[in-house]
């Protein structure tokens, strides 16, 4: 037995290279950026190596000029706004609907038609809502990042609903009773005991909401089209004509607009794939 | 008995008002949506109704023809694709390696990028490096984004590149729902190589195999960001997305009340995807 362990325990050499080859694949893009975004128009020469080559001088200089043309700072602060107060609404929206219909389907009729109803809003395409939406929030006054933000909430609605009332079967309804024989009223007892037991649900709630949110660009550009409102993302939309033929500029702001969620990634890596496969698998 | 209204009301109290707000934002737009498309409506201005006649327009009009026949095709060979190579990565990235958390992470990287910068980055590989790269070995380099014929594919590259990460995690954590037992059961009856992927591994992993068709097709139906990025659903509309001709056109092509005809159509053909996918898994599963 002893010695059969250790032959399982033999790494597979072959494979490990193989993938340390495919990485290739994922690398090569990003180190195209990198390079493409350090160097001056005069070096890139029309043939593979004068685009591809190490920069001679690492100059900060592209960076600068697209931060000050795609007016960085702010579209970071929008996006970073959107995302956050999407995260917040939606754990806190989404936890207390969950909470409630996830609760009551089962006895009751009314809260298992309104589950239905939410979830599947999952089938509804992006592309139906968009142009009656576009209308009614430029007529209720909120074609801009509030607007936004509603439609975020609503749209991760059916998602997030059915991973709180799926994550309500776990938790024992007797912690709920012993609140309330304690007088706690329900609202209390939700914020108070079931609320913060939800905790890894917030997690990956908050993971998969944020992903998406940051990412997404048709949402803001058609809520938000001539307010001259960008996020991160559809600011590089915005002034591809001002990037022209600059392509060192232009990957400089590429570069720029990636930065924040690489370096989130490399930050929370565990937590962001654990948010993300149970969002997927539950 | 007075308590319990109370707790009653406590639970309608926190489920009416997001209620309304997801009517408010979902539902009602999905209503006006509809009766949009039964209007002559150009986006502005007056509008009259004209019954069916978007809906007849819409099987004679050649370009939405053609975004249907674009987007499913893309669809299909992109999940086809996708799939392949991600269950083949899953397998690897679930052997015994050396390095398994760090490649693994690695490997999840273009999942959590922006889907249209990473477009606009592929952008130039297609149009400035592949060509460079196709002049040095002798040929005659030319973008294949400027191609009526092969654009689509630069497509769905760029797709795979980012939906394998997603795909490969999923498959990942369904490997690792399989107890090791199986596999020593399968080995002392002589499963081995392809054998015990086929008749022991891929029945365990189904359920996954499921909720990644299931993403896969609905995510690339809905395809957007890469066509706005790669070829504004050129050359020659040859590739122009669903979503992207409602957008353009709808939005600011003055066709709204058509558009909103063909978005309904849309609608219609996602809820029928879904439900025939999982009706089939469904049943493949029952059979386990």
């Amino acid at each position: 037995m002893e010695e059969k362990i250790k032959v399982k325990e033999k790494f597979n050499i072959p494979v490990t290279i193989l993938l340390f080859l495919g990485l290739i694949t994922i690398a090569f893009p990003l180190y195209m950026t990198i390079v493409i975004a350090f160097k001056q128009p005069s070096e890139m020469t029309n043939s593979i190596s004068g685009i591809l080559s190490l920069p001679k001088h690492w100059s900060f200089s592209n960076f600068a000029e697209a931060m000050r043309v795609t007016d960085f700072w702010r579209s970071l602060l929008n996006s970073v706004l959107i995302t956050a107060v999407t995260v917040v609404l939606s754990v806190v929206l989404h936890s207390m609907i969950g909470y409630a219909v996830g609760r009551n389907k089962a006895r009751k009729k009314w809260y298992n038609l309104v589950y239905m109803y939410v979830v599947s809003g999952m089938f509804v395409p992006f592309a139906i809502l968009m142009m009656p939406l576009v209308k009614q929030t430029a007529q209720m006054g909120i074609a801009n990042i509030f607007g936004v933000i509603l439609c975020y909430v609503v749209f991760y609605m059916p998602m997030n609903l059915m991973l709180y009332s799926g994550y309500l079967v776990n938790i024992p309804i007797a912690l709920e009773e012993a609140a309330r024989i304690d007088g706690a009223t329900t609202f209390r007892t939700f914020w108070k005991v079931i609320f913060p037991i939800m905790k890894p649900m917030h997690a990956t709630v908050a993971v998969i909401t944020a992903l998406s949110v940051w990412n997404d660009v048709m949402t803001p550009l058609v809520i938000m089209s001539g307010s001259g409102i960008n996020t991160l993302p559809l600011a590089q939309m915005s002034f591809q004509t001002q990037f022209g033929t600059n392509y060192n500029l232009a990957f400089a702001s590429y570069l720029l607009a990636l930065l924040p969620i690489l370096i989130f990634y490399i930050v929370c890596q565990k937590q962001i794939l654990n948010g993300v496969v149970n969002g997927a698998v539950k | 008995m007075k308590k319990m209204n109370n707790k009653e009301r406590t639970f309608a109290l926190m489920t009416i008002p997001i209620l309304i707000l997801f009517f408010a934002f979902n539902t009602l737009p999905l209503i006006k949506g509809f009766v949009y498309s039964f209007t002559n409506f150009k986006g502005y201005g007056t509008y009259d109704y004209v019954g069916l006649r978007n809906y007849m327009d819409l099987f004679t009009d050649g370009r939405v023809g053609n975004s249907y026949l674009f987007t499913i095709k893309f669809a299909i060979l992109t999940t086809i694709v996708v799939n392949v190579i991600s269950l083949i990565l899953a397998l690897a990235l679930n052997s015994k390696i050396k390095f398994k958390s760090a490649l693994r992470g690695a490997y999840f990287i273009p999942n959590i990028l922006g889907a249209l910068v990473v477009g606009y980055i592929f952008n130039y590989f297609f149009t400035y490096i592949v060509p460079a790269v196709i002049d040095m070995m002798g040929g005659k380099g030319t973008s294949i984004l400027a191609s009526t014929k092969w654009a689509w594919i630069a497509i769905v590259i760029v797709c795979a590149w980012q939906a394998v990460a997603m795909n490969t995690i999923i498959y990942i954590s369904g490997l690792q729902t399989v107890p090791e037992d199986v596999y020593e059961a399968g080995a002392i009856d002589g499963a081995t190589g392809w054998q015990r992927f086929k008749h022991l591994t891929f029945p365990l992993i189904i359920p996954f195999f499921s909720i990644n068709m299931v993403l896969c097709v609905k995510n690339f139906l809905m395809v957007f960001d890469q066509i706005v990025a790669l070829t504004k659903g050129g050359p020659a509309q040859s590739t122009e997305s669903i979503s992207y001709l409602i957008y353009n056109n709808g939005m600011s092509g003055g066709q709204f009340g058509f558009q909103s005809a063909n978005a309904v159509l849309f609608f219609i053909i996602i809820v029928l995807f879904s439900v025939a996918q999982l009706t089939i898994t469904g049943k493949k599963e029952e059979q386990l």
